[in-house]
């Protein structure tokens, strides 16, 4: 049990249970895009309000487990308001987190709260649920308009 | 704690089921520390050691290509493959050896009825009829041939229960169907269909019926002749066989019309630039060399059967069937999907507020190996409105014991994802 709770974490049943930013297509959105996993059904779409290379708002939509929810929302409160450079940062942080493992494993760079999500990397199987959201806010982010899928 | 009515009338094989573990060496072991109980039989069955052992000693005694050298391995190797035919054979209550053909498993069984049969009798303006429940097999190698020959593809709709409706079945049937395909058993809902029933009404229409047996080999008493199936798929690896080896019955007189499917060597008789003959049955659709060591395992795996009992195995699996479902639908927040009165290997479920794939990595830190997913059946999934199930399906080496714990398992799940 006390290994599940490593990947079940309280913030993480926390934001399965009530998403941030879920169920919102802000009005004035200009970045879009969509993207799934075709293994577990997990299925998203990230809205993205860019003004002066800043992101001012953000929202998600879609259906997906616990992990892939919770990665989504985290990842809504993390990039808001944030620069265009810095999200693309903190995406290439918590991919570095959660798939580098052992001696190339560098654990200094500060993910804050999103740390939370580190406990991924011991269940394989479950390292893309973790990580479709970010894919896909990174997808968006370039306005590619392809899906973005994780297989 | 099992339920009174399964204590009081225990099926005989409930008795012997520690013995009969004994003959499946990969369920001794330990996962993440707890003993493993496999719960995906309908994904894949284990193998028993008569299995391993005949595959094994195959290799060691009599591997040589069939049907080619004169010399004494590739005439044994020979007299294995074409034996292992007459038992599968036998098995399904075939009348000819010409009618089975060895393929890779049942969706290349159905693949090669589409791309032979269908394109003959499919064309432009008529309808092939399927159901909602099937596995994508059974409805992709359909969909692709309707839409490349300009035919329909029509889907006889379940209840909520998981059986099929069959006055929708009565309506759709109509002069323009050219073909019928049906799972015979349902593997993301357990749903047993009335396939006799279906085939009867299909031929007094004239219209031919091909039954997925994939599931249904496992677990039920297969009798082509007396369900008059004009083609019968299954696969090997889902009865204690190994994978990469499957069968596809067909009644003679249709298959000596067929056209051939894949070409290449053992279906030909003579081969010249200018012309060529093929091969008779079964000879005409099993181009190149075959899975011969797996047609071995799969002849072991039909005696190993025998043993038991198909009688036998299919009543001890209802029961544990049976159980898990009066369990599972004790539990608050759980929700059983697939509630057909006749059911045969498997039960599929949600959790409120927890994701299949949740419930899957649960289950699996306690040694719980249940399938989370759409199951290649998406459709099925539509119809119920939910993304993906778990599903817990069973062989008859698992115990009651194995539902308790796969039942604490799901209690877990509600303990984490409370509300
Ligand atoms: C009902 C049904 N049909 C067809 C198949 C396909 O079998 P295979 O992958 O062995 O060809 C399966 C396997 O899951 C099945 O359950």
């Amino acid at each position: 049990m006390n290994d599940l709770r490593d990947l079940y974490e309280e913030v993480i049943l926390d934001h399965n249970r009530n998403p941030r930013n879920f169920q919102k297509n802000p009005p004035d959105a200009n970045r879009h895009a969509h993207g799934h996993n075709p293994l577990c059904g997990d299925d998203f779409t990230v809205h993205l309000t860019v003004k002066d290379d800043k992101i001012v708002d953000v929202g998600f939509e879609g259906v997906g487990c616990a992990i892939s929810t919770a990665s989504a929302s985290l990842m809504t409160e993390a990039i808001m308001g944030k620069t265009v450079e810095e999200a693309k940062q903190i995406f290439g942080n918590v991919h570095h987190m959660l798939t580098e493992q052992g001696e190339d494993a560098d654990t200094s760079t500060d993910v804050g709260k999103l740390a939370v999500l580190s406990g991924v990397k011991e269940y394989p199987m479950r390292v893309k649920c973790a990580t479709l959201a970010w894919h896909v806010m990174d997808a968006a982010l370039e306005n590619r308009d392809d899906v973005v899928t994780t297989e | 704690m099992m339920g009174i009515s399964e204590k009081m009338n225990k099926p005989a094989l409930a008795d012997r089921v520690q013995e009969i573990r004994k003959d499946f060496p990969i369920l001794h072991q330990q996962v993440y520390g707890k003993p493993l109980v496999y719960l995906d039989n309908a994904a894949t069955s284990q193998k028993p050691q008569c299995v391993i052992d005949a595959v094994k000693r195959f290799y060691e005694i009599d591997n040589a290509n069939v049907h080619r050298g004169v010399h004494a391995l590739s005439m044994r190797a020979t007299e294995d493959y074409e034996g292992a035919r007459e038992k599968v054979r036998g098995f399904v209550n075939a009348s000819s050896t010409k009618e089975i053909i060895f393929l890779r498993g049942a969706t290349e069984g159905i693949n090669l009825v589409a791309n032979t049969f269908g394109r003959k009798v499919v064309g432009k303006g008529d309808e092939v009829l399927i159901t909602e429940l099937e596995h994508h097999a059974n409805i992709v190698p359909w969909k692709r041939l309707c839409d490349e020959v300009g035919a329909q593809l029509k889907v006889v709709p379940i209840n909520e229960d998981g059986s099929l409706k069959i006055e929708e079945y009565d309506r759709l049937i109509t002069s323009r169907t050219r073909l019928v395909c049906v799972a015979h058993v349902s593997n993301a809902l357990g749903t047993v269909n009335p396939v006799k029933d279906i085939i009867a009404k299909a031929h007094a229409r004239g219209v031919p019926v091909l039954v997925d047996g994939a599931q249904a080999t496992p677990h039920e008493i297969v009798d082509v002749q007396d369900l008059d199936a004009d083609f019968y798929v299954f696969s090997g690896h889902k009865m204690y066989a190994l994978a990469g080896i499957g069968v596809l019955y067909g009644k003679q007189a249709l298959l000596e019309d067929m056209p051939p499917w894949q070409g290449g060597g053992d279906m030909i008789l003579t081969v010249s630039f200018d012309k060529i003959v093929y091969a008779g049955l079964p000879a005409k659709f099993e181009a190149g060399t075959p899975n011969f060591g797996g047609a071995v395992g799969l002849a072991a795996a039909i005696d190993y059967i025998g043993k038991l009992g198909i009688e036998e195995i299919a009543a001890y699996e209802h029961s544990l069937l049976h159980y898990c479902a009066e369990r599972l639908s004790a539990i608050d927040g759980v929700r059983l999907i697939g509630t057909a009165a006749n059911k045969a290997g498997a039960q599929s479920f949600v959790i409120d507020g927890a994701h299949p794939h949740d419930i899957g990595t649960i289950m699996d830190r306690q040694g719980v190996a249940i399938r989370a997913g759409h199951h290649c059946a998406m459709p099925v999934m539509q119809h119920y409105g939910v993304p993906a199930t778990a599903r817990a399906s069973f062989a008859f080496y698992n115990t009651f014991e194995e539902v308790d714990a796969f039942i604490d398992g799901v209690l877990k799940v509600r303990e984490m994802f409370a509300q």
